[in-house]
């Protein structure tokens, strides 16, 4: 990429939106290739790397990242294009570190080994920095900077707890290794779990962010160039949960369980404070980031409930939420590239000069406030049918969250879109443009195909899921009974797919307006 | 006086030559024979490829012990090897940058040979006497090189002062030696190691003495905290391409001695040694990181940064099982070529008599030179410690020694402090891409010499942290061979 010329903008542009395509279209055929009725991973590819360390380049799918792989390359042809006219520096740089992101990302998710995990972990915070810090907005360097040593002070001690249980597994079982399928089989004493446990969960709460470690979330957010944002919040911040879903809980079951109840009470607080602290927001882009707070919280919650429609109601939560938020920024994105600011104040009435625009912010909105039949739903609601059945009290506090998401959204989008157009400089601003459309369409389509057919992202990811709750319930003592009634429950996503076939009807409308 | 002792030091002597080489050009050469720099380069690139191809092709693998004290063994070749790959990478970032800088570059030449000769001595003796001696001729030559730039007073002060605190250190060093001469009656690191081993497992308070003492010198040669102060100074005060030489030459030389001394003379006093070096090791990598972060001065900020590294590499020692005794090694090779890299761009800026050293100095570089900014941006991530580059897996190779060892605090400590130490790097980065001023900078052009260079550090930084392997495994041989 960088050894295109300078001032040949248009076409750097067009190569890095061809790769990226291309490699959405690449993700395609992995799904179609995918064996859904395995929990194995599928795939997979390995060579030895460094063999005196049983590190090796071990990659693979399985149910799980298989989405997340298909949402990273999904979203980013998309933020490569809603960039369009919105970058115009360094246009050069910027596609590389845009790639090369997409390159990291994909890695995080398809290592299955925890050295080469870590490496792509800690290597996708170098173009990211990159992004928010030469392409963001007036508090960019901040910014940047706070969202690197964030990370950064949580993954190191992460990387020391994976070169103890590497060792560990070398005086368990004579060699060293950092694949994860080995360490999987280890049975690790829990009173060593704890301490493991806590490295590894705190470095992914600072990525989901789990409060209180949420605090450079918003700033991130909010100075990030637009495809920064999509990207952050699609992609980045599904590392996290991921990583407790992947790698703590299932490598650590017993301190996982023991644990679990404080991080879903940390993750209400989260869903709750996240809700509350946006609704006071008078940025739009910071309401949206505080949005994210509060939705990731959901899918923490799920995770800690560790039954099997509980964590499939996460994945499909991180899912959701990576289209939908993606989505809104997306419109705030394609906002303030018209007016050049984000306060809500500034804006009012638009729904009179751009109605194509505001029919699109509505879909998304209502996607993002969990309406039946929109994307959010389903993962919301299976997050709560496995959270109520571990702690019915947290799940009824969570569940306002849900409610207060309805009152912040549709508050901002009643200020931005209706009303008097009170504001002279809203008059004549143009409506979608043709770009535009083709950026914003295949979100919006995503949001309502997610709600109506969950079953086809349900189905291949099931049986991952059952291994992972296996995994974490099969070897933690606690809850055991609890364990066996999990497992055994009928297919999870038969219950989502009738829940949501009844109010199917009802939301068709909406997508057909 | 036979073949072995004479093959034994080939190397060194091929260097050496190549030194005598170039000072005898120096006398004879016109006054204005603008080109006479680029020969005295050649001269010793000549003497160094040589040096490095016999080490490889006739020591590797085949010990032999010359005169007694010079002990040719796989760790020596890969000292050897490494010495030499510094010196040939400072040459070509020195050539045309020196002349431009208005260093004699006759001198220049010489005393750089004639210092790695210096510190490939030291890195292969297996007699503290000879230490000393190659320690004395190492630091000569880096004293001079210093203060080489008569017209510079900050250059000269820096000499100035590291000779001074450097004499004193030599002192404490010499009187380590004796002490272990009194207590042992021999200056051979293997004799006083198995002295030390038979004797009474109660040693006397000389023999503590001796150990703390060398401890002295060689923390000061490695510039660990609390003899790290001359470093900031020194490093700071010395033209650009002199700071990147000695701080990766001499660096690498000491940790070689000290690797040695320490694991073969005093192994068996492991348990006096290992709670005073674990001190030493935390201090230098908090205030390394620490003090690095309120500096403004790029060359000061390395010159910190090199203290924590060297905090790190004590770490390493420290937890000296095999694997840390290789991580030693491999993070040597690390950080040399990373921390040339970066001096080598930062030399490429430095214009006449205008330093480029400011932080502010970077601002806006990358619009007017995106391929300078760019190499330096790798660098200093590499320092930090960033995975693709070999800085990642040097770190990791460390803090798995010291895991592997049970060290818990020290391992938290390195990758806290590596995590601060970040921050500083960034700075210069945020600067040269992210700053919406301009410094209204005159940046000389960069010759193709200075650029192959940087180019070879780059592709080093690269392909060892994506491929490390092969460089693991002959770090492990090396170690292997001898403790």
């Amino acid at each position: 990429m960088l050894l295109l010329g300078k001032g040949r903008d248009s076409l750097v542009r067009q190569v890095a939106l061809g790769v990226s395509v291309v490699t959405f279209l690449a993700s395609l055929f992995l799904w179609t290739g995918f064996d859904a009725t395995s929990a194995d991973f599928q795939f997979v590819e390995r060579y030895t790397w460094l063999p005196a360390f049983g590190i090796s380049y071990h990659i693979g799918l399985d149910g799980i990242t298989l989405w997340l792989v298909i949402l990273t390359t999904f979203l980013t042809p998309i933020a490569l294009l809603c960039s369009w006219e919105s970058v115009t520096d360094r246009v050069r740089e910027f596609s590389f570190f845009m790639l090369l992101l997409e390159a990291a990302m994909i890695g995080v998710f398809v290592s299955l080994d925890l050295f080469l995990f870590y490496l792509f972990w800690d290597a996708m915070l170098i173009p990211m920095y990159f992004l928010i810090g030469i392409w963001g907005y007036e508090q960019r360097i901040y910014a940047a900077i706070k969202f690197m040593l964030y990370t950064m002070a949580g993954s190191v001690l992460m990387l020391l707890a994976i070169i103890w249980v590497a060792y560990y597994h070398q005086s368990a079982v004579g060699v060293i290794s950092f694949d994860l399928l080995d360490l999987y089989a280890l049975d690790i004493p829990a009173s060593l779990q704890t301490w493991l446990f806590l490295a590894f969960a705190l470095a992914f709460a600072i990525k989901v962010p789990v409060f209180p470690f949420h605090t450079w979330l918003p700033d991130a957010h909010v100075q990030a160039p637009t495809a920064g944002s999509v990207i952050l919040a699609g992609v980045l911040l599904k590392m996290g949960t991921y990583g407790l879903l992947r790698f703590a809980f299932p490598l650590f079951p017993d301190a996982a369980m023991q644990f679990a109840p404080y991080l879903a009470i940390l993750a209400v607080i989260g869903i709750v404070y996240g809700a509350l602290v946006a609704m006071v927001q008078p940025d739009m882009k910071k309401l949206v980031a505080y949005s994210s707070v509060s939705h990731l919280g959901f899918v923490v919650l799920g995770i800690c409930a560790m039954n099997v429609i509980g964590v499939q109601g996460a994945v499909y939560q991180m899912l959701a939420h990576g289209v939908s938020t993606g989505g809104l920024f997306l419109i705030v994105g394609m906002l303030s590239d018209r007016r050049h600011t984000k306060l809500i104040a500034e804006y009012g009435g638009l729904k009179a000069v751009m109605p194509k625009l505001v029919a699109m912010f509505l879909l998304i909105t209502l996607a993002s406030i969990a309406l039946p039949g929109m994307n959010g739903f389903v993962g919301e609601f299976m997050i709560f049918v496995g959270s109520f059945r571990e702690a019915a009290w947290l799940t009824a506090i969570a569940a306002t969250g849900v409610i207060l998401s309805a009152v912040y959204m549709l508050w901002l989008f009643q200020r931005v879109n209706y009303g008097p157009l009170t504001n002279p400089k809203n008059k004549g601003l143009r409506d979608l443009s043709v770009r535009e459309w083709i950026v914003i369409a295949p979100i919006v389509a995503m949001c309502i195909i997610m709600g109506v057919f969950p079953n086809i992202f349900l189905k291949p990811m099931e049986p991952a899921v059952k291994r992972a709750v296996e995994y974490v319930r099969g070897a933690a003592p606690v809850n055991a009974e609890m364990s066996s009634e999990a497992i055994s429950a009928p297919g999870s996503s038969e219950i989502a797919s009738e829940l949501i076939s009844d109010s199917a009807p009802q939301a068709l409308p909406g997508g057909a307006r | 006086m036979n073949m072995a002792d004479f093959s034994s030091i080939a190397p060194i002597l091929m260097v050496s030559l190549a030194a005598c080489a170039t000072m005898l050009a120096e006398a004879f050469r016109k006054q204005d024979d603008r080109a006479a720099g680029v020969w005295f380069g050649v001269f010793g690139l000549i003497g160094l490829a040589g040096a490095i191809v016999t080490s490889i092709f006739s020591h590797w693998n085949h010990s032999m012990l010359g005169f007694g004290v010079i002990s040719i063994d796989n760790f020596t070749v890969f000292f050897n090897v490494m010495l030499c790959a510094i010196g040939i990478l400072t040459i070509l970032l020195s050539i045309g940058n020196a002349e431009r800088d208005h260093l004699p570059s006759g001198e220049y030449y010489t005393l750089m040979l004639f210092a790695i000769a210096g510190m490939m001595m030291m890195a292969s003796t297996t007699d503290l006497l000879v230490i000393f001696i190659a320690l004395e001729v190492m630091s000569l030559g880096v004293y001079v090189m210093t203060a080489i730039k008569r017209s510079s007073a900050e250059g000269v002060e820096a000499g100035f002062k590291y000779f001074v605190l450097g004499a004193f250190s030599s002192a404490f060093f010499l009187y380590g030696i004796a002490m272990a001469y009194a207590v042992s009656g021999t200056t051979k690191l293997d004799e006083i190691g198995m002295r030390i081993a038979s004797s009474s497992l109660d040693p006397s308070i000389l023999l503590i003495l001796s150990m703390v003492l060398l401890i002295v010198g060689f923390a000061f040669k490695v510039g660990a905290v609390p003899f790290h102060m001359w470093v900031p100074d020194a490093y700071q005060g010395a033209p650009t391409l002199v700071t990147g030489f000695m701080s990766t030459g001499v660096k690498v030389a000491a940790m070689a001695a000290f690797v040695r001394v320490f694991l073969s003379a005093f192994e068996p006093l492991r348990i006096e040694w290992i709670p005073i070096l674990s001190v030493i090791a935390a201090l230098t990598m908090i205030l390394g990181t620490v003090v690095g972060v309120a500096q403004t001065s790029v060359k000061r900020m390395l010159a910190y940064s090199s203290v924590a590294h060297a905090g790190y590499l004590l770490v390493g020692l420290v937890a000296a099982s095999t694997a840390g005794k290789a991580a030693i090694l491999f993070y040597l090779v690390a950080y040399s070529v990373t921390n040339l890299g970066a001096f080598g761009v930062l030399a490429a800026l430095t214009s006449g008599d205008r330093p480029h050293d400011d932080v502010r100095d970077f601002a806006g570089m990358w619009k007017e030179r995106p391929g300078l900014s760019a190499l330096l941006t790798v660098f200093l991530l590499s320092l930090g410690g960033f995975p693709p580059m070999v800085g990642f897996i040097g770190k990791w190779y460390i803090f798995n020694a010291a895991i592997q060892e049970g060290m818990y605090t020290l391992a938290i400590l390195g990758v806290l402090t590596s995590v601060v130490s970040v921050f500083f790097y960034l700075r210069v980065v945020v600067m040269m891409y992210m700053s919406d001023e301009t410094a209204p900078e005159h940046r000389p052009a960069v010759s193709a010499v200075t650029t192959a260079g940087l180019l070879l550090a780059l592709i080093a930084v690269i392909y060892l942290g994506v491929l490390p392997g092969g460089l693991l495994s002959i770090a492990a041989d090396s170690v292997a061979s001898i403790f």
